[in-house]
């Protein structure tokens, strides 16, 4: 007889699965897991949500998670989820903390502080010198949730996770 | 015309003007004047694709004849498709191609804050998430605009140019047809009118910031995507975006 699973094991090889394009964090991390299910004893049904809605990394992660779980020996059915929309206030702390060590900007602020809502310029620490003094290039970066900045102290360029 | 129906159209009206905007601004994919430029108008049209897919699908769930997104894109006929011109419109230099995402950038933001307001559940859920996508590609557009605009002679006369091709395509977006009345009607789509007018405000209150001039277009309006009827451009980009499905219908990734 299968010993019944526990869910903080399926957390747990769920936090070994890292994002394609940003392999530094896992899809915990990111926070595109929405929901873990055990439906039976040998049964999983995992929620996922893009970050973005044109995100191509979303096969993969879809893969990625029926793969890892299917070799514990599980039937795993993956959904996707485009409500409530994901939001960069849904990353980890440690999350962020991974972003920043691996030299991209963490998402600034909550996407219910007044600048975001007003558009003000927020302020991005530089990941290499933590200097403030940094200037946007383009909104948009080598992905859709990245925006490029450079940072005017030490000079280095370097991608900002952008809020959404 | 039943509910549904007029939801289905609706539906591939929204998929089809975000798909043919994508494949329009990927062309753009290594042409751009810089590299960042070329970065953001793809990151824009893959933006518009995921809208496109979302929408198709949810097309083909509506209309139950088991037709998936892939076979609503690669598998209709020029006549079929039911995007407004103005997003078939040659790219022409960046002053057009910029221009053209601007008009369609603000159209986009003011109908989507609305439709978080429908009765229907997907639309919702996608104009939230769309939302957040779009409010950059406003804000990129819109520092474009008064950037060339109020920039050099030569950039203010490109964009006064852009404007005077595109201004006559920009009616059609707010038309209603039959079936959008009646779905304006159950509370699942906005009132056009209200988003017109907010349009209008945007749009003219940056053109005149960007130094630039709404044109006389002596009342002549192209119209008739909606309908099907579509510019000389649409069976070209067709080509291009249907070959590979078309010949080889069972290919996979």
């Amino acid at each position: 007889m299968a010993t019944a699973v526990h869910i903080s094991s399926v957390y747990e090889w769920l936090e070994e699965i890292h994002d394609p394009e940003i392999p530094v964090l896992s899809l915990l991390d990111l926070g595109v897991i929405r929901k873990v299910e055990i439906l039976a004893d040998n049964k999983l049904e995992i929620t996922i949500t893009p970050t973005y809605s044109g995100c191509p990394a979303m096969d993969t992660m879809e893969r990625e998670i029926r793969e890892r779980l299917t070799a514990e020996g599980f039937e795993v059915s993956v959904l996707t989820s485009i409500s409530p929309a994901w939001t960069t206030d849904w990353m980890t702390e440690n999350g962020k903390k991974k972003l920043e060590a691996y030299g991209i900007a963490p998402p600034a602020e909550s996407t219910t502080d007044k600048s975001f809502l007003t558009g003000h310029a927020k302020i991005i620490r530089c990941p290499q010198c933590k200097s403030t003094h940094t200037d946007m290039i383009s909104h948009f970066g080598s992905t859709a949730c990245k925006s490029l900045y450079k940072c005017t102290d030490c000079l280095e360029v370097f991608d900002y996770f952008k809020c959404i | 015309m039943t509910g549904n129906q007029a939801l289905f159209e609706y539906l591939l009206h929204r998929g089809d003007n975000a798909l043919i905007l994508a494949q329009r601004l990927g062309e753009w994919c290594g042409h751009a004047h810089q590299l960042e430029s070329d970065i953001a108008l793809t990151n824009v049209a893959l933006d518009q694709m995921g809208q496109a897919r979302m929408l198709l699908t949810e097309a083909g769930r509506v209309e139950a004849k088991g037709r998936s997104e892939d076979d609503l894109a690669f598998f209709r006929v020029e006549r079929e498709f039911r995007n407004a011109l103005l997003v078939e419109v040659d790219n022409g230099d960046f002053a057009r191609t910029i221009t053209r995402q601007f008009l369609f950038d603000i159209f986009q933001f003011h109908t989507l804050k609305a439709l978080r307001q429908s009765e229907n559940e997907f639309l919702v859920g996608f104009a939230t998430k769309s939302l957040k996508e779009v409010t950059y590609h406003r804000t990129l557009s819109t520092d474009w605009m008064k950037r060339l605009g109020d920039g050099t002679a030569l950039s203010h006369d490109k964009m006064q140019d852009a404007i005077n091709v595109l201004w006559e395509y920009t009616p059609e977006l707010f038309d209603i047809t039959e079936g959008d009345a009646v779905l304006t009607k159950a509370g699942i789509i906005p009132d056009m009118e209200a988003i017109k007018l907010a349009w209008n405000e945007e749009v003219r209150s940056v053109i005149a910031e960007a130094t630039l001039e709404i044109p006389n277009t002596l009342g002549y309006e192209a119209r008739g995507g909606r309908i099907g009827h579509h510019t000389e451009h649409m069976g070209y980009i067709l080509a291009e975006m249907q070959y590979l499905p078309r010949t080889m219908p069972e290919a996979k990734w």
